[in-house]
This record gives C-alpha cells, sequence and structure tokens, in this order.
C-alpha cells in the first residue's frame, strides 16, 4: 500500500472518529450539550487527534527507520569476496538497491512471478539482461551473493512494508477506541484537546532545535569520518588544493580560503561604502518622494536571486572587466576572476548593509541631531561626529551580517570566480572559494566514502563555523555598544 | 539653493575660507550619497536590462515550415496502423523523410542550390524535429499517407544567424554548419519557409541535450520547481505557524525558550549551501530519499524557509492588539480558543505576506539544490504528484546554471530566458504578497 493511500485512510479514518465522538459526547448527554463540560466539537477533536496523530508519527518514524535496519541485516549478507577491486560496500549495497527495484518492476511488468523469482539465481540466469529491459542498468554482471543480498533485501522491504500498514492502522483504531472510551458528559475535553495541541505546537518549534543539530552532526560525523582517511594536519596547514581521481589528492583549505576572503573583501569594499552612504542620504537628505522610489529599488536587489548576480558575471562584468581592465593592463586573461566575483557579490550586498544602516540611523533620536545643529554643525559635519558613531555597534553589525554572507554566497562566485585554487594577490586572476569546491566535489562522479568527496564536509563545517562565529560577533556587538535612548 | 546663494552674494556677511570649505564639504558628502544611491540603483537597471535584455530572443525561435508526405511505405511496412509495430521505424527512417521533403520542396520551388548534398540541406532542421514527427505520428496513426504541414525546428545554428550570433565569417570556421547552408537559409526565409515564431516548446518543453539548444525547454524544471513549492508551502506554513504561536503566545521565559529563538536566528543566517549538505547527509544518505526529486528539494527548502515564516508570523501576532486578547479573555475564552479563534485570523494577512516572500525566496534558490543532484539531466515530466514527487526533476535556477554549463553559445540565451520565466515567477508572487499587504493590512 502506497504510503499516500496509507496517511489518507488514517486521516478518513480521524475525520469519521470526530464525526462519531461528537454525536456520542451528545448522545451521552442526552442530546443536551449544555450538560457537557465542553462545547461538542472538541470531544470529536480529542478522536481526532488521538487517531491521527500517533499513527502518523509511527509512520514517520518507520520510513526513517526500516530502511537502516534492513541495510545492517543485507549488508551482512555481503562478505569481502563479493565486493569487487576497485570497489568497496557502500557501492555494492547501493547495487543491491538497485536490483531490488528492478526485481519490482520487473514483477510489476508481468514478466516473471513471484515463485519464479524464488528459484531465480545469478549464476544461471541473466540477471543483469533482464533488469536492462526494465531501465534498470548495472555496471557489472551480477554475484550470486549480493542478488541473494537483493532478493533478501526485497522480501523485507517488502514485509516491512505490510508490517508497517497493519501497525500503522492498529495504532490509529486503538487511539480512536481509547479516545471514544473516554468520552463522558464529565470528560474534559477542550482541555485535553488543548493540551494535546500546545505539545504539537512545541514540537513544530522543536523542528528549528533538530534542524541545527542535523546541519551540526551531519557535518561533523563526516567530517570525523574525512579526518581518519586524511590527516587533519594537512588540511589546516597544506598550502596545495588538488583533488586526484586516484588518490593522493593535497586537500589543504588556504586556497579556497584565500580566494573566499579575497572575493569577500572585494564585495565589502563595493558594499560598505555604497551601502552606508547610500543609508545616510535617504536616512538624512533625501525628500520623501525619492526616499519612497529609492529605498524600495534598492532593496529589490536583496530579492533578486543570487543565480542572476551569477548570470551577469558570466556573460557582463566578467567579459568586460576582462577586455577593458584585464587585457589591455597585461594583467590577467580569465573572464573569470575575484574581481568580477567580488563586484558582482558587492553590488547585491549594497542592500543588506544600507538596510540596516538605515534603520539604525533613523533609531539616533532627532534631539541630537538638533543639538548638533544648535551649535552650529553642518549636516554632514552632524551626520559625521554625531549619528555615525550613535549608530557605530548597529553598521558594524550590519557590515559583520554582509560579511558573513559575502563568505557562505555560493552562485556568483560558482559562475564568476573560476575553478583554480591559488594564492595570488591579482584580482584579475581566477580563483575559488569554499563554496565553490563544497559544489564541485559533492557534484563530481567520485565515489561518496573518499576523501576528495568528504572533503566538502569538512569544507561545510569550516564555513559553517565563520557564518556561526561573524554573526554571534554581530549580535554582540549590537547587543553589547548599543546605546540606550530614552 | 540658488535663492540661498544670491542671498549670500547681497548679505553684509563675508563668508571666510573656513566656512566655504565646511559648506563645500557638505555639498561634496551630499553628491557622495547621492552617488551611492545612484550607483545602487544603476546596477539594478544594468544588471536587469543586460540580463532580460538577451533572454527575450529565447521565446522566439526560427521555425521550416514543411510539406511533409507521411509515407505508409515507410513508416508502417504492415499497414495496420499499430504504434507498437510502427514503433520500429526510428528517429533516423523520419530524419530522412524530413530532409527528402525539404529537398523537394527545394527542387520545386526552384531554390536547390547547384552542388549542395541532401544530407547538407537536411542539416538546416534540428535532430530533435525527427522525435518530434515521429511523437506525432505515433500519437496519431491515422496522419499515414497524409501530407501534413509541420513546423520543425532550425537547427541551432541556423538560428543563431538570424538573431546574429552566427554569421558567414564565423560559419566558414565552424564543422558544424557552412556558409552556404546560411545562404539557403536566408534564400528560404525569404521565401516564407523559414519564419521567426513565439516558440511555446521553450517554456513547456523538456530540456535537451547540449548539441541541441535549439530543442531545449524548461518544462521540467518549471514542473519540479512548482512541486518544491507545493512542498514548502505546506510543510512550512503549519510548522512555521504553529512554532511561531507557540513561542508568541505560550512559551515561558526561561532557557529552552531562548535555545529555540537562538536557533531560529542563526538558521535564518546559515549559509543556503550548507542546508544543500544537511539534505545530501540527511535525507539522501541517511534516509534513503531518492536523488534529484521535489521532495528532497522540497524538505531542504522547507527547512530554509522556516525561519523567514516563523519570523514574519511572529511579528504578524505581535501586531495584534493585546485588547483583542482580553476581549476574548474577559468573556471566557480559554488562551487557545483567544488565538486560534480571534488572534490569528487577523494576523492571517501578515502570515501569508511573509509566506508567499519565503516562498518567492526559496523558488530562487540553487546552491542547496546542486547538492542533492538536481544538476542531473532530466528529460521526463514527473508524474503526477503524489508518486511524481519522489521523480526525478529540474528545478527552474539549477536550470539557468545547467545552460551556462553548455559550450554552445546559444544557451546563454536560453539561461537569460530561464531567469524572465524565473523573474516573472518571483514578480507574480511578489505582487500577490503586496496586493495582499494593501487590502487586508489593519493599523490598529
Amino acid at each position: 500500500m502506497s504510503i499516500g493511500l496509507l496517511s489518507l485512510i488514517v486521516i478518513a479514518l480521524a475525520v469519521a472518529g470526530y464525526l462519531i465522538g461528537r454525536r456520542i459526547a451528545l448522545a451521552k448527554a442526552g442530546g443536551d450539550a449544555r450538560r457537557l463540560h465542553s462545547l461538542p466539537g472538541y470531544y470529536g477533536q480529542s478522536v481526532f487527534l488521538f487517531t491521527a496523530i500517533p499513527a502518523l508519527v509511527l509512520l514517520a518514524g518507520w520510513l526513517l527507520v526500516q530502511p537502516v535496519l534492513i541495510e545492517s541485516r543485507v549488508s551482512g549478507m555481503i562478505t569481502a569476496a563479493d565486493i569487487p577491486e576497485g570497489s568497496n560496500a557502500d557501492l555494492v549495497m547501493s547495487d543491491v538497491r538497485r536490483i531490488s527495484t528492478g526485481l519490482d518492476l520487473v514483477l510489476a511488468q508481468g514478466a516473471l512471478s513471484e515463485a519464479d523469482l524464488d528459484t531465480m539465481r545469478a549464476d544461471f540466469s541473466d540477471v543483469r539482461g533482464r533488469l536492462a529491459e526494465v531501465g534498470v542498468a548495472l555496471g557489472a554482471n551480477v554475484k550470486p551473493a549480493v542478488f541473494q543480498a537483493a532478493k533478501t533485501y526485497r522480501s523485507a522491504a517488502t514485509t516491512g512494508r505490510w508490517l508497517m500498514t497493519g501497525a500503522v492502522l492498529v495504532l490509529a483504531l486503538a487511539g480512536m477506541a481509547y479516545a471514544l472510551s473516554r468520552i463522558s458528559p464529565e470528560f474534559r475535553a477542550r482541555n485535553v484537546t488543548e493540551a494535546f495541541v500546545k505539545t504539537l505546537l512545541i514540537g513544530a518549534s522543536l523542528v528549528a532545535i533538530m534542524t541545527t543539530a542535523g546541519i551540526v552532526l551531519s557535518l561533523v560525523f563526516e567530517t570525523v569520518h574525512f579526518f581518519k582517511l586524511y590527516p587533519a594536519k594537512d588540511f589546516f596547514f597544506n598550502l596545495v588544493w588538488n583533488p586526484q581521481f586516484r588518490g593522493g589528492s593535497d586537500l589543504g583549505i588556504w586556497p579556497l580560503l584565500w580566494g573566499t576572503l579575497y572575493v569577500s573583501l572585494i564585495a565589502l569594499l563595493v558594499s560598505v561604502p555604497v551601502g552606508i552612504f547610500a543609508a545616510i542620504y535617504l536616512a538624512e537628505y533625501a525628500s520623501k518622494r525619492v526616499r519612497a522610489v529609492a529605498k524600495p529599488l534598492l532593496e529589490i536587489l536583496a530579492g533578486i536571486p543570487t543565480i542572476v548576480y551569477g548570470l551577469f558575471a558570466l556573460i557582463t562584468v566578467g567579459p568586460m572587466l576582462r577586455d577593458y581592465f584585464a587585457q589591455p593592463l597585461g594583467i590577467g586573461s580569465s573572464s573569470s576572476s575575484v574581481m568580477t566575483a567580488g563586484l558582482v557579490m558587492g553590488i547585491m550586498l549594497i542592500p543588506f548593509v544600507s538596510s540596516l544602516s538605515d534603520d539604525i540611523i533613523n533609531a539616533v533620536p532627532q534631539a541630537m541631531r538638533d543639538g548638533s545643529y544648535g551649535l552650529g554643525a553642518t549636516q554632514s559635519e552632524t551626520v559625521k561626529q554625531v549619528i555615525l558613531p550613535a549608530a557605530l555597534p548597529g553598521i558594524v553589525g550590519a557590515i559583520l551580517l554582509a560579511a558573513s554572507r559575502a563568505i557562505g554566497e555560493t552562485m556568483i562566485v560558482v559562475l564568476g570566480a573560476g575553478a583554480a585554487a591559488k594564492m595570488s594577490l591579482n584580482p584579475f586572476d581566477a580563483m575559488t572559494t569554499v563554496t565553490v569546491k563544497i559544489v564541485s566535489q559533492l557534484t563530481g562522479d567520485t565515489e561518496f566514502a573518499s576523501p576528495e568527496t568528504l572533503v566538502a564536509f569538512a569544507l561545510g563545517l569550516t564555513l559553517f563555523v565563520f557564518t556561526l562565529g561573524l554573526n554571534v560577533l554581530a549580535l554582540f556587538i549590537v547587543r553589547k555598544y548599543r546605546e540606550q535612548y530614552e | 539653493m540658488t535663492a540661498e546663494a544670491t542671498n549670500m552674494r547681497s548679505s553684509l556677511y563675508k563668508t571666510d575660507a573656513r566656512t566655504k570649505r565646511r559648506n563645500a564639504a557638505e555639498a561634496r558628502f551630499r553628491v557622495y550619497g547621492m552617488m551611492a544611491v545612484g550607483f545602487g540603483v544603476l546596477a539594478l537597471v544594468v544588471l536587469l536590462s543586460t540580463v532580460l535584455g538577451s533572454g527575450f530572443s529565447a521565446f522566439r525561435q526560427t521555425f521550416v515550415t514543411l510539406n511533409v508526405p507521411l509515407d505508409a511505405q515507410v513508416l508502417d511496412k504492415q499497414g495496420n496502423r499499430n504504434p507498437a509495430e510502427m514503433a520500429k521505424v526510428t528517429t533516423i527512417g523520419y530524419g530522412n523523410l524530413l530532409q527528402a521533403a525539404l529537398v523537394a520542396e527545394l527542387t520545386e520551388k526552384g531554390m536547390h542550390p547547384e552542388g549542395m548534398k541532401a544530407k547538407d540541406i537536411g542539416g538546416l532542421i534540428s535532430k530533435e524535429a525527427p522525435a518530434q514527427l515521429r511523437n506525432m505520428v505515433l500519437a496519431n496513426p491515422d496522419l499515414i499517407g497524409q501530407t501534413v504541414t509541420f513546423d520543425a525546428y532550425a537547427n541551432g545554428r541556423i538560428d543563431g544567424y538570424f538573431k546574429g550570433r552566427v554569421t558567414m565569417e564565423s560559419a566558414a570556421l565552424d564543422s558544424n554548419v557552412s556558409p552556404e547552408q546560411l545562404q539557403l537559409a536566408d534564400a528560404m526565409r525569404a521565401n516564407d519557409m523559414m519564419a521567426m515564431k513565439f516558440n511555446w516548446g521553450f517554456i513547456f518543453g523538456p530540456d535537451a541535450s547540449e548539441l541541441r539548444p535549439e530543442a531545449a525547454g524548461l518544462g521540467v524544471a518549471i514542473l519540479g520547481s512548482a512541486y518544491m513549492m507545493l512542498i514548502v508551502l505546506v510543510l512550512s506554513l503549519p510548522l512555521g505557524v504553529a512554532a511561531s504561536i507557540y513561542l508568541e503566545e505560550f512559551a515561558p521565559k526561561n532557557r529552552f525558550t531562548d535555545l529555540i529563538e537562538v536557533n531560529i536566528s542563526n538558521l535564518a543566517a546559515v549559509p543556503s549551501i550548507v542546508f544543500g549538505i544537511l539534505g545530501l547527509a540527511v535525507f539522501i544518505n541517511f534516509a534513503g530519499l531518492p536523488q534529484s526529486s521535489p521532495i528532497v528539494g522540497g524538505l531542504v527548502l522547507t527547512l530554509m524557509t522556516l525561519p523567514t515564516i516563523i519570523i514574519a508570523t511572529r511579528a504578524a501576532l505581535k501586531a495584534v492588539p493585546p485588547s483583542i486578547k482580553d476581549a476574548a479573555l474577559g468573556i471566557g475564552a480559554s488562551k487557545m480558543q483567544t488565538v486560534f479563534h480571534h488572534v490569528l485570523p487577523l494576523a492571517m494577512p501578515g502570515i501569508l505576506t511573509g509566506t508567499i516572500i519565503g516562498l518567492a525566496q526559496a523558488l530562487g534558490e540553487t546552491a542547496p539544490l546542486l547538492l542533492i543532484g538536481m544538476v542531473a539531466f532530466v528529460r521526463d515530466y514527473p508524474a503526477a504528484p503524489p508518486e511524481g514527487f519522489m521523480d526525478p526533476a529540474a528545478a527552474l535556477p539549477v536550470q539557468v546554471y545547467n545552460f551556462t554549463q553548455r559550450a554552445d553559445p546559444a544557451f546563454i540565451e536560453r539561461a537569460s530566458g530561464a531567469i524572465i520565466v524565473l523573474m516573472v515567477f518571483l514578480l507574480v508572487m511578489n505582487l500577490m504578497a503586496i496586493i495582499l499587504r494593501r487590502r487586508f493590512e489593519r493599523r490598529w
């Protein structure tokens, strides 16, 4: 039974439970709703919740746990001898999964019956050809043990499915029976329902914690895995980044960090002055009409997807910088360069700096401006000597947030900065960044358990730590140094 | 300004050097500010005009209009119009048919160039056209024996020639097209055999291989993005609203609540690519969901969108005046009833606005989708939901990225065209958010 159908059945049961619960409550009160503790709907709701929620939670949990259990059982069937040279257990397991889905397809087409499958053996029949007919391509001929494992996998998955269907339906019915049995005029249905709903609300707000935990755990887990295959010392101190398909790679993080910081620096050199001056102009000088037009226009820049900036860097800014600056000056011949990515990223970051700074400048009380004007200062002197110092913590916070954006930005650098990992001072050279390498290492064809792929998790952890640090620092500065105005 | 200046001149007061300097500094400062705003606005205009400007041509495509006799001798030897048997004729057979039809038509009109090989003439037509003709015939076997008027895609280079991307000089160096073919194309265009038309295939058709830019479309990507947005909406709206209600209305002030709040504000600042890593590690490697499927993309984007929705929802809940809550509590409603019957409906416009903006962000997000395998080349439309959520699909922003990674320059135009489609969706979503806000937002 498909999962969609199963959940629909559970929900249909729950709706039926609602109607029955309501009716029973009214019947037990002799049709007089005033004799009930709660409104009749609450009795129905309590049945609905007890029917649907535990069953759906069980369903979700089962779906998560079942593959892991089956996997661990089946992988025991595959011995070291069944793993071909140059391959590993993970690849064989993925073959097992593929064969098992392929067998499902073969059965679904009716080319084979369940009984045929039981007697089918990989050493006699052409499993690979059979599976190719249904569109499951296998790299090599199937070894008997692998085929046996696939058959066990398939049968375990099928039994698991049936067990799951049964368990979910039984739980739904049990919950319904329990909730129905509790109904009586004295039953505090509203309180029970509300407590249940509150639990659900708490559960929803836990998703944020679980996401963070998921991020941290997956990054740390795979990074530890990576450091077992590749020494941490080399990762942190090697100055060369040169991944190889056949092992023996140099995976030093420094060239990537250098590129990331260089691009971010250029981006900040563009966005910080422009953003702060724009914020000052909009907050202090601009007429209402100019402000009403210019502020939303600048904010559109923040709403444009980064892939659009990436394409802009690729087809417009890159070739332009190459043809009009780098080549005439003889300092570079590549259209993707640190300068290209930095410039375009700077444009993207303008609204991040300007919007936040604008808010903070507006929060400086008018009395401070008036005091400064009263002493004879011009408007710009007021801005420079009164407003900016008062707003400084907030502006620094805004800059740090922009820096964290710059470091984590991906598409602009993927399309604009290039892929060559080197440490050069020339901004018209193509360099690469941490995010670019995460993308290229995880979208390549290398196998998952190799250091060349796992390094992406170490890079991701580095990125996460960096951006988290910047965000926390920004928050800290804003909180600690914020001026309190009455 | 000028009035002040003349006043100053007629005044007895003499500006000393220091005041002049200060006034000049003031004027300069003001100009810097204007320049900054101007730079930002100019950047926006240049960005949009170059990207959008280079994309409009993707919506128009050169077609060769042909009268193709669908010869029963070739296409259906048994003559019983059974699609299963007719499927044995491959696209090569249909390609020969198209080529013969084109040569015949040229000869009839007296345009057949001297000494040009039939194969080169056939080269004017896209390699994708035979497949389309074949699908058309297999879907409707009754066409066999008739002569149908068929709009075939012209080869990408021919299309590029009419769009100014390919010139006679570049064609001379190009192994895929020759200047003679371009001259023939010119002649055909003058004779109305070839024309630029609006290309619906670009919006609704599937992607095509690297060698057939003329046939590449966005259909699968749009569908994939739509599926993902559906998943994001269905998951993140209830989850986000539930979490916000708890945090805003019920949560006691304690360490645990603080932890959740810090988590949410941090998640809002985590780089999007990290969410991609999370999706790869948890949803694909751990939970075993299929790669490049909308369900994984939808889940990853949900987690990314959640902080945005929570922040917007909390602001909307906060904006509902306490007097309404007090009134509801005062006449005996429980806390839960107050929230669900009074606060939440009043906050709904704000919540929906925030949700739409969050969805728009999710729609344009590319980086996390690259990591969960959405870069794969997918030509088949995913099935209808819910099974379709597990099928491989593309996504609109990732399709843009894919187009940029291909060698043929014709794909740059298509990448920009895809961005136009993406921006139209974003524009519609943002307009919806603005209209919702304007119509339903209440100020107390």
